[in-house]
């Protein structure tokens, strides 16, 4: 139930979609749950839709969609996918307590 | 692997320029994907002209992703798309694709994507080149782009002797013709080279006109006028019988007329030959300098028979000459079986015959009793063929010239002494006892 880094502080992520297609849907709700469960409600998504911000792609190195971005805590991490897969979203986030 | 990447890149363009004959014209935009092409379409002498862009397609930074769950590749697409509206590009080339995918490693969603990527590419309207490493066991890293592309091109590099070749061969080409076989080709400072393998078919136009062998004693022989213009002849020899000074002669006489002509030298250098031809009154100097005689030097083991193809061909085209000398062929051997070197010879003499080219060759013989590799790569190829030989008399040794065959036209059967002075090359009858002795046996020529 601990992170190990930041959990006093703000999450902060951003997520990369191309439209809010279904698989997009799936991971904000993924996302959603992840952060309830473990950063007690302390964070915020940025949800950023390629589509019409379509410089982003480049700018932000945007290959696959969704991508989820860890912005805070320092040291960006990605994880790519609509996040169902909980152990690996953990391991990419460096968080502590899913299994 | 930068390296090898590198060369991808080159191929790809000159796959572009040439290979598949599309007569893409270079002014239209273009966009070039993936970091290593802009060096090699820059050292292919692309136009810099604002036309081509290269763009870098950027992924996730390696090592820092996590793959959870399922996902789709709509990023590069948003990225190409982006690009490609940026210059209004109607090509893109995509170079080596799997670069892209390096950092993923869900099989399944990639393959589903590639194909995705191959959709999007044509209902856009772009003609896309998309490089790739060759897969292990298939074609293709991931084994099916093979099946979604219009168009296959495989490309071979592999080391035969100590000698690397370049092949290219065209797998699958929707809704045109194309040849089967592998193609050798060449990559130049001014792009890449693709010449068939197989030889063209015997329709050249038959000319009737003819040209000097540039010994006038020689022509006296030939019908007193000399070969057929883009004949083939063939002048053999022991060392030191005088292949060089004929061929020197000829090449003279070309340029006198004001023809171009082409000498590759395969023993000597261009200043070498200047000087010991000027010794037996065969002055190339003038020539060179005013242009019409291109001498190129150089030593046949530097690459495999098919890049020597290639490159003679190349400057054949560069100088447009009337004549072609190879001084000699025989060292082609040194690289290639006798089957590759009359092989590459039929398609060389093929070519130029196409193009009315004359072609004169000189070849080394071994000693007496030997077969030799000329006799069966090319004599029945060429037209015209004149045997040197040399004969003792007492410590004096002479010279002697004969005509084996010539195609077409009346031509002397006798032997006679070939001459090199200062004032240059004639013949004269031989001395009576020497062709007393060649009448006495059944015939001591070179070839018996």
């Amino acid at each position: 139930m601990i992170a190990r880094s930041g959990v006093q502080g703000h999450w902060q992520f951003s997520l990369y979609v191309a439209g809010m297609t279904p698989v997009a849907m799936r991971a904000l709700a993924n996302l959603e749950k992840i952060g309830d469960r473990f950063l007690d409600g302390r964070y915020s998504v940025d949800v950023i839709d390629l589509l019409e911000h379509p410089d982003r792609a480049e700018s932000d190195q945007i290959i696959a969609v969704p991508t989820l971005v860890r912005t805070f805590p320092e040291g960006k991490r990605r994880v790519l996918g609509d996040l169902s897969d909980l152990k690996k979203v953990m391991e990419g986030l460096d968080l502590e307590g899913g299994s | 692997m930068q390296r090898l990447l590198a060369g991808k890149g080159q191929e790809l363009a000159g796959e572009l320029r040439g290979a598949l004959g599309c007569g893409f014209d270079l002014d239209e935009p273009f966009l070039v994907l993936g970091g290593y092409v802009g060096k090699a379409s820059e050292q292919l002498g692309l136009p810099d002209d604002g036309g081509e862009q290269v763009v870098e397609i950027v992924g996730d930074p390696a090592g820092q992703v996590v793959e959870a769950g399922g996902y789709y590749l709509d990023g590069l697409l948003i990225q190409l798309q982006q690009a490609i509206d940026q210059i209004g590009a109607r090509r893109v080339s995509l170079d080596t694709l799997d670069i892209l995918y390096s950092s993923l490693s869900n099989t399944q969603v990639i393959r589903g994507e590639i194909g995705r990527l191959f959709d999007w590419l044509r209902e856009k309207g772009v003609t896309a080149i998309i490089t790739g490493e060759r897969g292990k066991e298939d074609l293709t890293r991931y084994g099916f782009e093979e099946y979604i592309s219009d168009c296959v091109v495989f490309l071979d590099h592999r080391i035969d002797g100590q000698i690397s070749k370049r092949r290219l061969r065209v797998v699958k080409y929707r809704g045109s013709a194309h040849g089967a076989d592998e193609y050798p080709f060449l990559i130049g400072s001014d792009g890449i080279s693709v010449f068939p393998i197989t030889s063209v078919r015997l329709e050249h136009e038959v000319g009737l006109g003819r040209v000097s062998s540039g010994v006038p004693d020689i022509d006296g022989m030939l019908g007193g006028v000399g070969y057929f213009r883009a004949s083939t002849v063939l002048v053999t020899g022991k060392a030191g019988t005088g292949k060089s000074s004929l061929s020197a002669a000829f090449a003279r006489a070309a340029c006198a007329r004001g023809e171009r002509t082409l000498y590759l030298a395969l023993e000597e250098s261009p200043g070498q030959l200047v000087r010991n031809m000027k010794s037996i009154g065969v002055d190339l100097q003038p020539q060179v300098d005013a242009g019409l005689l291109r001498v190129e030097a150089y030593r046949p083991t530097l690459s495999g028979l098919e890049e020597h193809l290639v490159s003679i061909l190349k400057m054949v085209e560069e100088f447009e000459p009337a004549s072609v000398v190879v001084d000699p062929i025989t060292n082609f051997v040194t690289v290639g079986s006798s089957h590759e070197v009359h092989s590459m010879l039929m398609r060389l003499l093929d070519y130029l015959k196409g193009q009315g080219i004359t072609l004169f060759l000189t070849a080394l013989v071994q000693g007496a009793g030997q077969t030799d590799h000329t006799e069966t790569s090319v004599s029945s190829l060429v037209d015209t063929w004149l045997a040197l030989e040399q004969a003792f008399i007492g410590h004096y040794r002479l010279r002697q010239l004969h005509i084996i065959k010539s195609r077409g036209m009346e031509h002397s059967h006798e032997a006679r002494e070939l001459v090199m002075s200062s004032e240059g090359l004639s013949l004269r009858e031989l001395p009576e006892f020497v062709a007393a002795a060649n009448s006495g046996s059944t015939f001591v020529g070179p070839y018996r």
